[in-house]
């Protein structure tokens, strides 16, 4: 059992050495929380916590936080995501602050899409401080209680359970491991991936992360996405940056007769693969505008029940 | 040097829309050399507006000068003859001429020609790319001489992001990853562990995020 700092059911389970799983909830572009819940109720007894989105690729939605505070009135855990895209230090600290005095304990950092792609192209992007800065930073803030200018907190620090993204996908390859480790370093304690499509990438990139032990100083945990169709496939090998999608997946798809059946089929595949390799403490299940399948892939990939935390 | 281009010729004619005379007054800086607002530039674009006005039954008439640089006061002082006569003046140099034309013609409508874009340089003949974000505090040495700031879309001090393949920016398949660059460069010195160095937030109050800046040399103000 590794030691646990924070109150997170996420970071109890996995001292505890529970394979943990966690989904994805991606807020909607309007004012009003009932599909936010309505997908909290259904993912409730099926993951260990949720991340929530923040305006993911650049889009403008419903906030991060406010979303965690509905899925966690419907007894979810929340992850929140915190990209760097759109706040500067002031601004991400006082959401932060507001996120733990609501009850939010994990917390994602992220550099963020860049807006060229999103709703808003003609924003100013803000990246005052990068997503390793951001880890650092929230770590200092928690264990040495100190706001990022270094002045002291006084009390009630927030104590969020960090964590940080990792693409082995991206380039270049060699450096990946050596940034996940920077993030490590940095004060980084749980990991999720982008989807894992090209499982030998993934399965190299485990092997460099277990020779510089950083699986012994994180916990991982696996992304992965179903895809709906043959033509999701071949966007995101074409058109999405720092994603691997094998031409055999596409063509899988592409032969399916019932196409949606066929992507959850090769999602459970995936995670039942995923779950022998050494150094993977649980899954990450990225259902995009799919949330609903989520409760069948973790049954069907025998993750179902999930564990109970005491207290 | 500062890389400018001309702005669109019809938005140039309506600000000055209302003069019957004008001085178009070009800079032999660094707007000579990126062929945005030098003498060649400044006689065609008065062409062009004489042009443009006479077809509307509205001539116009232009004088021009070209200033060795518009940004120091002893070189503009040379147009107060030329200004005098004229209703409206159209620099050609980079923001900063116009704002010292502004300065010292009172009286003048000041109106730019060029939308001034960035520092940095030609990568071949015609095309000039940004290299320098004038932050005010230069991280080059730490990063194998490669502006993170500038040329990282998301100004990452620990990079590359995720959004990093086959060595381009997730914004454009045409902008390189600046963190591919310094990466394989600084593979190439043996300076890999450098890049294992967590960078620090950055003091953004050296950069125009502190405020209007200004420079000082005590030893050389006269009086």
């Amino acid at each position: 059992m590794r030691e646990v700092k924070t109150e997170s059911r996420l970071e109890r389970l996995l001292a505890r050495g529970e394979f943990v799983v966690t989904a994805e909830i991606g807020p909607p572009r309007h004012a009003n929380a009932e599909i936010i819940r309505h997908h909290a109720h259904m993912l409730k007894d099926y993951v260990d916590a949720t991340n929530i989105t923040d305006c993911q690729t650049a889009v403008v939605r419903l906030s991060s936080i406010a979303s965690a505070i509905h899925i966690l009135n419907c007894g979810v855990e929340p992850i929140v995501q915190m990209t760097c895209r759109d706040r500067n230090r002031i601004a991400i600290q006082s959401d932060l602050l507001g996120a733990y005095s609501l009850g939010v304990r994990n917390l994602l950092c992220l550099s963020g899409d860049h807006q060229k792609f999103g709703s808003e192209p003609t924003a100013k992007n803000v990246y005052d401080i990068d997503s390793i800065q951001l880890i650092y930073l929230m770590r200092r803030m928690r264990d040495q209680k100190l706001f990022f200018s270094g002045e002291p907190i006084k009390e009630h620090e927030p104590r969020f359970f960090i964590g940080a993204v990792a693409n082995p996908f991206a380039d270049p390859f060699e450096f990946r491991v050596a940034r996940l480790e920077k993030k490590v370093e940095a004060g980084a304690e749980f990991i999720q991936t982008q989807c894992i499509y090209d499982m030998e990438r993934f399965e190299r990139f485990m092997e460099m992360v277990r020779e510089r032990g950083i699986h012994e100083r994180a916990y991982i945990l696996a992304g992965v996405t179903p895809l709906k169709s043959w033509r999701a496939a071949k966007y995101l090998q074409t058109s999405v940056s720092g994603m691997i999608v094998p031409d055999e997946i596409v063509e899988r798809l592409k032969k399916a007769e019932d196409p949606k059946k066929e992507g959850i089929e090769i999602c459970i595949e995936q995670i039942k693969h995923i779950r022998n390799i050494p150094g993977v403490h649980g899954v990450h299940i990225m259902a995009i505008a799919w949330e609903e399948v989520v409760p069948e892939i973790v049954q069907r990939a025998g993750l179902y029940p999930r564990p109970k935390v005491e207290g | 040097m500062i890389v400018a281009q001309q702005k669109n010729i019809k938005d140039i004619a309506e600000m000055v829309a209302d003069a019957q005379k004008v001085l178009l007054a070009g800079c032999a800086g660094c707007v000579t050399v990126c062929l945005a607002g030098g003498e060649k530039e400044t006689e065609v674009l008065a062409a062009a507006l004489r042009i443009m006005r006479k077809l509307q039954g509205n001539p116009l008439e232009t004088v021009t000068y070209v200033a060795t640089r518009q940004c120091d006061p002893e070189y503009i002082e040379a147009m107060d003859g030329l200004v005098k006569d004229v209703d409206a003046v159209i620099s050609l140099a980079c923001g900063v001429g116009v704002q010292y034309l502004a300065e010292r013609f009172k009286d003048k409508w000041v109106v730019p020609a060029l939308d001034t874009k960035f520092v940095g340089g030609a990568v071949k003949h015609g095309v000039w790319e940004e290299r320098c974000g004038l932050c005010g505090d230069c991280v080059l040495h730490r990063t194998g001489g490669i502006c993170p700031i500038i040329r990282c879309s998301k100004s990452i001090l620990n990079g590359p992001c995720g959004g990093s393949q086959n060595g381009k920016c997730e914004i454009s398949k045409d902008v390189d990853c600046a963190w591919q660059l310094i990466y394989d460069r600084m593979k190439a010195l043996g300076k890999l562990d450098k890049l294992m160095e967590i960078q620090m937030p950055k003091d953004w109050s050296k950069a125009r995020d502190g405020g209007p800046r200004r420079a000082i040399r005590e030893d050389v103000i006269i009086g």
